[in-house]
């Protein structure tokens, strides 16, 4: 049983009219923006209501929008994605959530809502320092213990901040500034709309 | 009464049944599992992060390594991202050269997982057997690619060349005589198409081999019955996907139920289990590997009956062919842009997903037009399975932690990233 494209855009405008705050359809893909604020409860609705039944919530990742298209970005750095899977009506939903405050992004954890989302958002949290409040369990999960920073936000360096080697007079393995030049083989390039059209 | 504790011990990450670097801090009660804490991230390199400083072509390797024995259904995976962003129409030949080595790529896996899961709870044999059926496919790998494991051979718009017309063959050394050298080579003679339909002859018989030894076996059912059972509900709130969804009986299969490639064309049947447990999913990847076996054949039909070409012609995302880069000045200059530059991809989103043998792979790419990724996230399969392990192996015993990290079928590659 597989519901069209144009029914999901309905049943989300029926169910939720008040809480979108944009809805796209491109690539036979539908995205929706919703307010941090009383985030939890219109995920909720996304996942129990009937027409919806977004059951399996297969990604979350953390995005930071602060250099895109160049600096052309004007609304808020940091968003939460999340990648709904309804298994009854065979539909996809990426759902997008702005933190408020740029230098300190908070969003509320939903691993309540979905159990999955508990790792996910360990992850967003280690690499871009967005904190899920309300997490049980909210610790760093793919970088080293003690490491300090967010390496996926764009003004961490790709080479990082610190190198590691052992050291034979202490005899022991120490940190210290990166001794590696930092170098970009090809630059990034954004070219104007019709470059290169006949 | 003295004061009894539970009992924390650490296992892994060099634990030989961690499969590769997981650290599992277990908490015991005697020999009962409290609690599990997996530790992960001993093999993270930040692929993503690597990815938004390459451009898009230069990412195609680092694919291979996220699950490094499922190399070519990554590849689907990033490559279909791009082609839905910059709408590249992909040759039919190209999609059945996929399929069909998405499908070898299944084989490849599940012969790993089972040769391994059955190492760690005890069965030796059906390691060297699945190995010995895995060099066949490791040596189309090399036919195809010139790479026995990371064969970078998807591009996107296709795939980087057609299938070759001969076979390498084996040559006479110490070790072998020409005689034997002669046996060796006897199913080399023909293209790689021919390999591979002689191997798909052998291969049922193979499965059942496995069979023999495991699926009525009195060891392997107690080490596996009723051990990690997950119900529907939970598999699905867990965001499990591919064998471990499959497994609890809930039939999902993204080639059935939304097909990419060539999917669509092709006969094959999607195994569920019913209880849920590591004997359900060892049963349903078994089955996995026939119908694999399956749906090469029919690719290795089409593509007898089909050639054609396998890269689109579109050349602002795929080279222009030698010969006319050389005598054509357009084509020259498309050329050097793309290897210089790279490919420009429009500005957008998109999620792809394949049905990896593992579970569901999605890329989720984001570009701003620029010949870089803005952002790449890898959803890996086997990351909301391995944060189902604590409630996997609670109240089981620790030798049990074995088997469902084995019956998870974790590669380090690809959660780590």
């Amino acid at each position: 049983m597989t519901i069209a494209k144009k029914t999901l855009l309905e049943e989300l405008r029926n169910q939720l009219p008040e809480h979108l705050v944009a809805v796209k359809q491109e690539l036979g893909e539908t995205t929706i923006v919703i307010k941090a604020e009383g985030m939890i409860p219109v995920l909720t609705l996304l996942r129990d209501a009937d027409g919806l039944n977004f059951s399996q919530m297969s990604d979350l990742c953390g995005m930071d929008y602060s250099e895109y298209g160049d600096g052309e970005w004007q609304g808020k750095r940091f968003a939460v994605v999340y990648h709904l899977l309804s298994l009854v009506h065979n539909q996809r939903l990426r759902v997008r959530i702005f933190a408020e405050d740029d230098d300190f992004p908070v969003v509320v954890s939903v691993a309540s809502v979905w159990p999955s989302a508990n790792w996910y958002e360990r992850e967003a949290f280690d690499l871009y320092g967005i904190i899920f409040t309300g997490h049980p369990d909210l610790r760093r999960i793919l970088t080293d213990y003690g490491f300090v920073g967010n390496p996926f936000r764009k003004d961490f360096p790709l080479s990082g901040h610190v190198e590691m080697r052992y050291d034979p007079e202490q005899q022991r393995v120490v940190y210290q500034p990166v001794t590696v030049e930092p170098r970009e083989v090809t630059p990034r390039i954004i070219r104007e709309a019709n470059y290169a059209s006949k | 009464m003295p004061e009894i504790k539970n009992y924390t011990m650490n296992f892994g990450p060099q634990h030989p049944a961690a499969h590769g670097v997981l650290r599992l801090v277990l908490e015991l009660d005697g020999e009962v599992i409290q609690r599990a804490d997996p530790h992960i991230g001993l093999l993270h390199r930040a692929t993503e992060k690597l990815a938004e400083h390459k451009t898009f072509l230069q990412s195609v390797p680092y694919m291979d390594r996220l699950d490094y024995v499922s190399m070519l259904c990554n590849e689907h995976a990033y490559v279909q991202a791009i082609e839905k962003l910059a709408g590249i129409d992909v040759p039919v030949r190209a999609q059945y050269i996929r399929v069909m080595f998405d499908e070898i790529t299944r084989i490849l896996n599940h012969l790993m997982w089972l040769g391994a899961h059955g190492l760690d709870i005890g069965a030796m044999t059906v390691f060297l057997y699945c190995f010995r059926e895995r060099e066949d496919l490791m040596d189309a790998y090399e036919a195809v690619s010139g790479a026995r494991m990371h064969a970078a051979y998807y591009r996107p718009g296709g795939v980087y060349r057609d299938m070759p017309d001969t076979m390498p063959q084996y040559e006479a050394s110490k070790i072998h005589n020409a005689a034997a050298v002669k046996k060796m080579n006897e199913n080399r003679q023909g293209s790689l198409l021919d390999f591979l339909e002689d191997f798909t002859r052998r291969f049922p018989t193979c499965v059942d081999e496995y069979e023999t030894l495991l699926t009525d076996n009195r060891i392997w059912k107690q080490r596996t019955v009723d051990i990690g059972i997950v119900t529907p509900e939970r598999a699905v709130a867990l965001g499990m996907t591919g064998p471990m969804l499959r497994g609890s009986g809930v039939e999902w299969d993204l080639r059935k139920k939304r097909p990419y490639a060539a999917y669509d064309q092709l006969d094959f049947d999607i195994p569920v289990g019913k209880n849920g447990d590591s004997y359900d999913r060892y049963l349903v990847r078994v089955e996995e590997m026939r119908q694999s076996n399956r749906i090469v054949k029919q690719c290795i039909t089409w593509l007898r009956a089909n050639p054609g070409a396998v890269m689109t012609t579109n050349h602002k995302f795929a080279p222009p062919a030698r010969e006319s880069m050389k005598q054509n000045m357009e084509e020259l200059i498309h050329h050097f842009k793309l290897f210089t530059e790279g490919m420009h991809v429009p500005a957008g989103e998109a999620y792809a997903a394949v049905e990896h043998p593992k579970g569901e792979l999605g890329i989720y790419l984001v570009s701003d037009g620029a010949n870089k990724p803005y952002r790449l996230k890898i959803r890996a399969p086997g990351f909301p399975h391995l944060a189902a392990l604590d409630e996997m192996v609670r109240g089981h015993m620790i030798a049990d932690v074995v088997t469902i990290i084995g019956t998870q079928d974790i590669v380090f590659g690809e959660i780590d990233r």
